[in-house]
């Protein structure tokens, strides 16, 4: 028994596992925060926000992919490492997308026409 | 390393010096995946903002011709899927084999049904001529509706073989986890087939709002 315990020690690096066991309640609220942010982002594409409906469109997006990211995929509960691999993959894709948009915004008139 | 429990064999490979590390190993390599994936649909946001920028009035034309209600019911669907993942990932930490069973299920059976309405919608976009080609048929600014509906087509198209991949992942999951392969000790496989699922619900909640509810304010449908 004593042998078992030890073991466990050794397999486990000495301490448990991290542990992220996050209660049901927190899944069922990201849920329903998903769900009413559709149900929001749906709605404001019927008003008329000017240039704003796609920047709300994209902040409710965020939101969304934020709360995915930090609660079902456990990235709040996940070691350090893992931050700055995500931070370096939103990175890259900014760039991909300034760096492109920056070109296209700046090849003066009658290369974009903004509605 | 072995012998202490004769019954069951060590799930820890020899060279991770515990489980914990090894599981860091296993998630952080998924997320490494993920990033490649995010540069992967990147690409096609970026031809996407770059059209939509151009021809906006294109865009929002064409845009008008997608089901908000079908685009909608998806999204609950794959959010509702994202939430028996988490679940199944929840049973796989509690040790709790049939829940664990039961979610997976439940995960696949919600993806299939959002490639069912997916196919739904595929297959009216056929019957009114909005695939672009020698029949593509649109009353407007045709040539540049034809970019937005090979967008469509292209984003929402890699997004479902990615839905396809997942499910094909979750359906050999479930029969590992019916012969008792994961404990309340030893789910990586879980946890990280978990991250994939998630991963394809983030693409998809970004591909909802910017190809079916651009100005939707205007529309007379």
């Amino acid at each position: 028994m004593v042998n078992d315990v030890t073991h466990a020690d050794v397999e486990y690096g000495g301490t448990e596992r991290p542990k992220h066991l996050v209660p049901l309640r927190v899944y069922f609220a990201v849920f329903a925060a998903l769900m009413t942010l559709t149900a929001l982002t749906v709605f404001a594409a019927m008003q008329d926000l000017g240039p704003f409906n796609t920047v709300v469109a994209l902040v409710i997006a965020c939101t969304k992919a934020v709360l995915v990211v930090l609660y079902f995929m456990h990235v709040r509960y996940s070691t350090k490492l893992t931050w700055a691999v995500i931070a370096g993959g939103v990175f890259w894709l900014l760039l991909l997308l300034l760096m492109t948009l920056s070109d296209y915004i700046t090849r003066g008139p009658g290369w974009l026409h903004f509605g | 390393m072995s012998g202490t429990h004769s019954d069951e064999p060590s799930v820890l490979q020899h060279h991770f010096d515990n489980l914990g590390q090894q599981f860091e190993a296993s998630a952080l390599g998924m997320w490494v995946f993920l990033v490649t994936e995010v540069l992967f649909f990147g690409g096609l946001f970026t031809a996407y903002m770059v059209y939509r920028m151009t021809y906006p009035e294109a865009f929002a034309e064409a845009s008008h011709q997608l089901n908000i209600v079908l685009g909608g019911t998806n999204t609950a669907v794959l959010i509702g899927s994202s939430l028996t993942m988490a679940m199944a990932v929840y049973a796989a930490q509690q040790g709790d084999r049939h829940k664990q069973v039961l979610f997976l299920v439940l995960t696949m059976v919600l993806g299939m049904v959002f490639l069912g309405v997916k196919s739904v919608e595929y297959s009216h976009k056929f019957a009114e001529g909005l695939v672009p080609g020698p029949n593509f048929r649109f009353e407007g600014d045709a040539i540049h509706a034809q970019l937005f509906f090979s967008l469509y087509f292209v984003m929402t198209g890699l997004h479902a073989l990615h839905m396809i991949v997942g499910i094909g992942i979750m359906a050999v999951l479930t029969v590992f986890a019916w012969r008792g392969r994961y404990t309340s000790r030893y789910h990586t496989p879980v946890d990280v087939s978990g991250l994939y699922w998630h991963f394809v619900d983030i693409v998809w909640i970004f591909l909802f709002p910017l190809l079916y509810l651009i100005d939707r304010h205007g529309a007379v449908r």
